[in-house]
């Protein structure tokens, strides 16, 4: 007889029982895990920008636009009302920041109080600069937010929200 | 790896028997299919376990989804079922499942009966393997009314009426069912209790005194 590496039935029969086993298992499980993790693996349809109004009505100055957007979470869908504060510079360049305070998220306002040409929380006193950029010194640690901005037929569009990548001043 | 991970704890615990108590125990010659086949009719209990932990399992993630909400509960079923990926498996395992096990546990039933299982001194375990399957006919009867269609809601109804026929204690029996005037908000949230809290923890209960006694007494002899 040649050398053979020969398992003895016990091995055999234990490891026909585990493979069978984790067989069944992995049956039953995989359709489980698979269905559990969905809302990671889903890719998020929300990338319709909203008309807020026409690029003229918009300047230097802030301006508040409160628009509508259609969310579907799960099951449940429903219409929020979401608010931006747009500018516009000489160049034609349009930024429309989210009024939510990077502090705790309550909502800023556009020179109220003592602070003139800032965004301010009551809150906490948090202060922003006209670009969104955070004052040093105030407790938020990061600018406001901005939505995604397209200028289309002569009408003002805004998308996602996304993070302000602007560093904090001293003010 | 495994086997030092293993020893690194059996060497501190000392687990190796509680497990060897459990899993080492000779399967008599006339419970084992491979020596009589006619004694398949032995893993009829075996596979209603089976099948209970699927359903266990496969209600969990179902939870996941589900509200029990009568405004919501039918979209949510809807939503797991079609939106969510497996979500068409998931459900059908429980769906299918909770018949499945109906019928095992029928199958197992008839072969206790048949081999005269049920008799001195096995007589307590006949009474709790009872008290199960009327856990899990409650557990079908629950379940049935919570993805709220039309089936659900009026099987519901009927399933009412047949309590509200017991004598003495009938109508109290389906006001405690029902919650309320109706069939409706206060029902859902009530049988969603009972069918994912109350009866599964009867049933873990009652399960672990039913495999406690048959260890404890062995498997009733051949005929």
């Amino acid at each position: 007889m040649s050398e053979k590496r020969e398992i003895s039935r016990r091995t055999f029969l234990n490891y026909a029982l585990m493979g069978t086993g984790g067989f069944l298992a992995a049956g039953m499980i995989t359709p489980m895990i698979r269905f559990a993790v969905d809302p990671l693996l889903k890719h998020s349809a929300g990338g319709d920008k909203v008309a807020v109004g026409s690029i003229d009505e918009f300047g230097a100055e802030p301006k508040r636009v409160e628009f509508k957007v259609h969310t579907k979470d799960g099951w449940y869908e429903s219409e929020s009302v979401l608010a931006a504060w747009v500018t516009k510079n000489d160049k034609g360049e349009v930024t429309a920041l989210s009024p939510v305070c990077k502090h705790l998220g309550c909502t800023v306002d556009w020179n109220k109080g003592e602070h003139e040409n800032e965004y301010f929380c009551p809150c906490h006193m948090g202060r922003y600069k006209i670009d969104g950029a955070h004052v040093l010194g105030t407790p938020p640690t990061k600018s406001l937010d901005l939505y995604e901005t397209e200028v289309k037929d002569g009408k003002l569009y805004l998308g996602k929200i996304k993070p302000n990548p602007l560093p904090g001043v001293t003010g | 790896m495994l086997q030092k991970m293993y020893d690194w704890v059996d060497e501190r615990l000392n687990i190796t028997p509680m497990w060897r108590d459990l899993a080492d125990h000779e399967v008599p010659e006339h419970v084992n299919p491979a020596h009589h086949f006619s004694a398949f009719v032995y893993c009829f209990g075996g596979l209603t376990f089976f099948i209970t932990v699927i359903q266990i399992l496969s209600g969990m993630f179902l939870t996941m989804y589900y509200v029990p909400d009568i405004i919501n509960a039918y979209e949510s079923v809807k939503y797991l079922q079609n939106e969510v990926a497996f979500g068409v498996i998931v459900r059908g395992m429980h769906h299918w499942g909770a018949s499945l096990v109906i019928v095992m546990m029928f199958l197992h039933t008839l072969r206790v009966f048949f081999t005269g299982a049920y008799k001195k001194p096995r007589e307590l375990n006949w009474v709790v393997g009872m008290l199960i399957f009327f856990v899990m006919l409650g557990l079908g009867f629950t379940g049935y009314l919570l993805p709220w269609d039309n089936t659900a809601y009026f099987a519901t109804k009927v399933g009412l009426e047949i309590a509200n026929s017991v004598p003495v204690i009938g109508p109290y029996a389906k006001a405690l069912l029902t919650g309320g005037d109706i069939v409706g908000a206060q029902t859902l949230s009530r049988f969603f209790a009972i069918h994912v809290f109350f009866l599964p923890g009867a049933l873990l209960g009652l399960l672990g005194a039913h495999f406690v006694m048959i260890r404890a007494q062995g498997i009733s002899g051949p005929l």
